[in-house]
């Protein structure tokens, strides 16, 4: 039980220790060389920045916090049914699986401002963004992962005489999800990027939009405090995305902790 | 309850392979035939031709007088790999027939429960297939593949990855089964010792392109125990199949 505890503390140990040591080089050479603050502010001044008006920040990161969910959520619920589409009817993979690449081979930061004209300024060309960049990452893991059961589960299933449904239901959907996992953590950091790109594009509200309007007065430390909050969001919502895979895959956890 | 008659299997084209050379073979209800031959010979792929996984190239295979086309009713399978679902516990894993095909997992839980009793894994419903030995999951492959009660039960090399204290044990619990169910079984094996003290007939196999080399009755008495293993009359029926082995050039002393 000691060890263990200890182990935890050890694991967050070492990554705080490796960020304060980041921090502590950064605010000595910027102190040291002098280097001001519009280039490159000290960490103590972006904290100073953070406290001095902590629930207008808060307000900020909500907002970018909800078009980022949004489109995540969106972008789950599509990819997760399309690749399942795929999967099961082949006559639509070869019909809509070379044009889904195609589509995602667009820029999709170059569609922005085409989504103002369709959605005009509020949350919906923002959301739309977030979906289209995080999409890709879901299809692809979920319809490698519905493909990746055994040979001998296939023939296991045939043997019983099975439906669709239940071979989908009962095995090739537990197959998917260790796949899944591992593609709704790159689709919640590129739904955040989504999210900054359409807020720079127009918005009056969120991280991105922050970041436009400091760096036009040249508030640097802002622009650093901003970038600093969405740093934190990435981490935190990667993790929530582990937990959320370790609660969905006991098998799956316990089967980790063997190997070790 | 099976015929077949001049079963061929070739993979490929036109110079694709031959698994299966004519095989001829009637099996009759209630029966223990265990095939055994050298790896590659097509024993495996009669198996999956039997449970309709594959479709022969050519000659007839029937079951009670029907061409086999796609998995039969009351059919159990047993895989090399135990095929478990990771994500299932035992008592899941075992039912899953039921939940298949539409028969209602309540109404066989009982069942389950019983059959796992009687492999000794009664303490085990709730775990997850990768807490337990390879042994033990095999052992809830060989629940999983009786609880329907088959009229045929189809073993493709279900202990080759065992130990040999641990192939014992269940060799003893699959005959103990079998003879209390008497369902009709087919079993592939490597094992010559494993055949003879399961089976009530032993079909032994030409390297590829499969052939029947020859078809052995094996009049043991029907109440086996391990050490029958030692008896005259066992080694003469080991050392027979041995003897064919040594004629096809497989084993050489």
């Amino acid at each position: 039980m000691i060890s263990v505890l200890a182990g935890a503390m050890r694991r967050i140990a070492m990554p705080l220790l490796g960020a304060l040591i980041f921090l502590a080089t950064w605010e000595v050479g910027v102190r040291l060389f002098q280097v001001r603050p519009i280039l490159l502010p000290a960490p103590s001044l972006i904290a100073e920045d953070l406290i001095a008006s902590p629930l207008w920040f808060a307000e900020q990161t909500a907002y970018t916090l909800g078009i980022t969910l949004a489109g995540f959520g969106v972008a789950t619920v599509f990819g997760v049914a399309f690749a399942i589409l795929v999967v099961e009817w082949k006559i639509l993979d070869r019909l809509l699986f070379p044009l889904f690449v195609a589509l995602n081979s667009v820029p999709k930061v170059a569609l922005a401002p085409l989504f103002l004209i369709w959605f005009g300024t509020g949350a919906t060309p923002k959301i739309a963004i977030a979906f289209l960049i995080a999409v890709f990452a879901v299809v692809i893991d979920t319809a490698l992962g519905l493909q990746s059961a055994h040979p001998d589960t296939i023939d296991l299933a045939r043997t019983l005489r099975g439906s669709r449904l239940k071979v989908l239901l009962r095995i090739k959907l537990y197959c998917a999800l260790p796949h899944l996992f591992a593609g709704l953590k790159v689709a919640m950091s590129l739904a955040l990027v989504g999210a900054i790109v359409g807020e720079f594009v127009s918005s009056q509200r969120g991280l991105g939009h922050v970041i436009l309007t400091a760096q036009g007065t040249f508030d640097t430390p802002r622009v650093f405090a901003a970038i600093v909050i969405l740093a934190v969001l990435g981490v935190a919502l990667i993790a929530l995305i582990g937990v959320m895979e370790r609660l969905a895959l006991p098998w799956h956890h316990a089967n980790a902790r063997h190997a070790n | 309850m099976i015929e077949a008659s001049d079963v061929i299997k070739r993979y490929g084209g036109v110079d694709g392979v031959t698994a299966l050379q004519g095989i001829s073979l009637d099996i009759a209800e209630g029966e223990f035939i265990s095939l055994v031959g050298p790896s590659g010979c097509g024993k495996s792929t009669f198996l999956r031709c039997l449970a309709g996984l594959e479709v022969p190239t050519s000659g007839r295979l029937l079951l009670d007088g029907a061409s086999i086309k796609g998995p039969p009713e009351r059919l159990g399978m047993a895989f090399q790999r135990d095929a478990l679902l990771e994500w299932f516990d035992v008592l899941e894993n075992v039912l899953l027939p039921a939940d298949f095909g539409g028969y209602g997992k309540k109404k066989y839980e009982a069942r389950a429960r019983e059959l796992l009793r009687m492999v000794g894994l009664d303490a085990f419903t709730s775990a997850y297939p990768q807490a337990l030995s390879g042994g033990m999951r095999q052992r809830v492959a060989i629940c999983r593949s009786l609880l329907l009660e088959p009229r045929l039960l189809l073993m493709d090399e279900p202990f080759g990855a065992l130990d040999a204290l641990t192939r014992d044990q269940i060799n003893v619990d699959l005959r103990r089964m079998w003879s209390r169910h008497r369902m009709t079984v087919v079993f592939v094996t490597h094992s010559i010792t494993e055949a003879v003290f399961l089976s009530s007939r032993v079909v032994v196999f030409t390297p590829r392109p499969g052939r029947i080399a020859e078809d052995i009755a094996i009049d043991l008495p029907a109440d086996r125990k391990l050490a029958m293993r030692e008896s005259a009359e066992f080694g003469a029926y080991t050392s027979r199949i041995r003897g064919l082995f040594e004629q096809m050039g497989l084993i050489h002393d």
